[in-house]
């Protein structure tokens, strides 16, 4: 047996430790933990690890191959780069939920079996909303709470698929499973609830801009991309996802370009590029899933290092929105180059980390000769470019001055931008290592002159298209404002749903309430206050219709209330009346 | 008024210059004219066809561009636009 434990302990077990730690030595430990934890992994063999009996079938804690052990990698160098981000909150919620949220991640890449998938899968949505609601604001416990709704929801459509899906099989390993069987679809749009696919996607552009500064850093990095392991895993070549993977990287970005909110632009732009790798995922070759899992490794960089830029300036300023914001480069010159890196990596500038993965996914597309994806990929690319690439900077550090003068991000997310940054450049002028680390082995060569010159081309005209449109005035001024989306549904959808039901059930309550409790039972107690004239009283009255004989009706009446008044009635009629229904009761019961 | 009223004594800063931000926007077009020269000279492979075609990614970009900001103004934003106090009666 191997002298090392399962790649998601240390960081689970040693989060949860972390309040019981104050001042530097929390901070060592948040630093360490991941790095403890790297050391960890690369302790341990290719192969299934640690695998226990489990209701008559078994869960594998760790599957150790090439497709886990990149994502492994990548999430626990995020992991480190996050922390060293967060070094300076104090917030013992947001430590441990970060931490946990981290080791929750790893442990669902290395799951080799579905129960231990969903149990990690459930651990992330839970410290994901600690990260919301810790920003403590009516909007954030708002924004969390949705967040929760939606993943518990999605976590449940997973769970059922699972059990489906294991007991038609009788297996519950995690491996490629395709789609055809109820329980393969539910699986399917269970993981697509977490990899944001269009109408399943509101919660990551709600939630995410409500979050803490910090905390943004850890949520962009971990649930969509162990969402997009998980389609690797269980989904390649399946043909939906071509077509999920088009919406996504496609419609995000006309939100981004009229979205105010600078870490909301960044959610769209996520999403959008998120599409491109559940594109590769669908195409299904070698180069794509190679393609897909390469820019999933490379976007949880230059990603995260944007939000990282969006945050430090949040964290001077105070302000986000595009709005209030501009002239920044003057205060924070180093945030606005380590901006301008990121924007250049994700809009796959030539040396830069985009180049050398999204167009593995572009050659995919174009090799299958799939040509209405290409040209939307190809939109998608420009259009990315346009809203992240030029649009953050520009309206963040450049554009009119807001006036406002801060300091310079504090060192550690200085550095931690910084090791960011420097790694965009690296990868994208040096992809060999990276490509190495692939789930297959690849010579793809990124860097032909036609290849460098399209691409050249492209941004440039872009960045072309955003100057001359600037100019003229034409492009959408920033506004102060809320832009509906998909998640209106269930924001005011769900209200309506609340009011018809308000409607509905109240009005069934009230009507009952105003016939049986008032109407009837009134009716019953007037009867059996004189139950024995009022028996008379109502069998004379059906005699008189029934015979037609009027006489002095009004004279028996009156003698009957007489006699009524002076208890002549015995108690005994209201007894004997309760006696007759309890042998009606018995009777019924009998005959049954 | 803005809130952050613009100190007159601060030393100018780099793009403050009329003449920095005409250099930045020379600078591009220079390099718009060089990478559409370039094409007239270098015969660009592609797996389809019209990537090698003239500035097929030029305009293609460009047009991209306008396309996305005219949609997204003219279409996206009347659609979906509220104030910001949409989701809080």
């Amino acid at each position: 047996m191997i002298n090392a434990l399962p790649p998601a302990v240390i960081l689970i077990i040693g989060g949860l430790l972390i309040p019981l730690f104050k001042g530097r030595t929390r901070q060592a430990l948040l630093l360490l933990l991941p790095v403890v934890s790297f050391i960890n992994l690369l302790q341990l063999p290719h192969g299934s690890l640690w695998v226990y009996p489990f209701l008559g079938d078994q869960i594998v804690l760790a599957r150790v191959d090439k497709l886990s052990l990149i994502f492994g990698y990548i999430f626990h160098l995020v992991a480190f780069l996050s922390a060293l981000y967060a070094l300076h909150v104090k917030d013992s919620v947001q430590n441990v939920a970060g931490t946990v949220y981290a080791g929750a991640a790893i442990g669902a890449v290395f799951a080799g079996d579905m129960f231990t998938l969903f149990a990690f899968w459930e651990m992330l949505t839970i410290s994901a909303t600690f990260l919301i609601l810790a920003r403590r604001t009516e909007r954030a416990l708002s924004a969390g709470f949705r967040y929760f709704m939606v993943h518990v929801a999605g976590g449940l459509c997973l769970l059922a698929g699972i059990i489906m899906h294991v007991s038609q099989t009788g297996s519950a390993a995690f491996d490629l499973i395709g789609l055809g069987t109820t329980a393969s679809w539910l699986i399917f749009i269970g993981i697509g609830v977490n990899c944001a696919w269009p109408f399943l996607h509101p919660w990551l552009t709600d939630s995410y801009p409500e979050a803490t500064i910090t905390g943004t850093i850890f949520l962009s990095a971990f649930t969509t991309k162990t969402a997009i392991y998980a389609l690797a895993r269980a989904f390649p070549g399946t043909e939906e996802l071509i077509f999920i993977g088009g919406a996504m990287a496609a419609f995000p970005i006309f939100y981004a370009v009229i979205e105010n909110d600078l870490r909301r632009v960044l959610a769209y732009s996520l999403i959008n590029q998120v599409g491109f790798m559940v594109v590769g995922i669908g195409i299904g070759t070698a180069l794509s899933i190679n393609g897909a899992v390469a820019h999933a490794f490379n976007d949880l960089l230059f990603k995260g290092l944007l939000f990282m830029t969006m945050g430090a300036v949040m964290y001077r300023t105070g302000k986000i929105n595009a709005t209030d914001l501009g002239g920044l480069y003057k205060s924070m010159p180093w945030t606005c180059g380590f901006c301008i890196v990121g924007a250049a990596s994700i809009s796959a500038f030539p040396l830069f980390s985009g180049f050398v993965s999204k167009s593995m996914v572009m050659e995919a597309a174009a090799l299958g000769d799939m040509r209405w994806l290409w040209f939307v990929l190809l939109f998608a690319s420009a259009g990315v470019f346009h809203h992240a690439g030029i649009k953050i900077p520009f309206f963040a550090f450049f554009s009119h001055d807001s006036g406002i003068r801060c300091k310079e991000a504090p060192p550690h997310m200085l550095l931690a931008m910084g090791i960011s940054a420097v790694l965009c450049i690296l990868i994208g002028s040096f992809p060999q290592y990276l490509y190495s680390l692939l789930p297959y082995a690849t010579d793809y060569q990124p860097y032909s002159i036609s290849h460098v010159l399209s691409q050249s081309q492209l941004l440039v005209f872009s960045a072309l298209a955003f100057t001359l449109l600037l100019l003229a005035g034409i492009y959408p001024a920033e506004i102060r404002s809320v832009n509906v989306d998909a998640d209106w549904f269930y924001r005011k959808g769900g209200r309506q749903i609340y009011r018809f039901c308000k409607w509905a059930f109240n009005g069934i309550n009230d009507w009952a309430d105003r016939v049986f409790v008032q109407q009837f039972t009134k009716l019953l107690a007037q009867f059996f206050e004189e139950p024995g004239s009022n028996l008379q009283k109502h069998g004379y009255r059906l005699l008189v219709e029934a015979t037609g004989i009027d006489d002095h009706q009004e004279q028996v009446i009156e003698q009957i209330d007489r006699r009524s008044r002076s208890a002549a009635y015995p108690v005994g009629v209201g007894v004997l009346l309760a006696v007759m229904l309890l042998a009606l009761v018995s009777l019924l019961l009998y005959l049954r | 008024m803005s809130k952050h009223p613009i100190s007159t004594d601060e030393e100018l800063a780099i793009f403050d210059k009329p003449k920095n931000v005409k250099r930045v926007l020379y600078s591009l077009y220079t390099c718009v004219f060089l990478l559409l020269a370039v094409d007239l000279f270098y015969n660009k492979h592609g797996i389809f066809t019209w990537e090698s075609s003239f500035a097929f990614y030029s305009v293609y970009g460009f047009v991209a561009c306008v396309i996305l900001v005219i949609i997204a103004k003219y279409v996206l934003r009347p659609l979906v636009m509220r104030k910001e106090d949409y989701y809080n009666d």
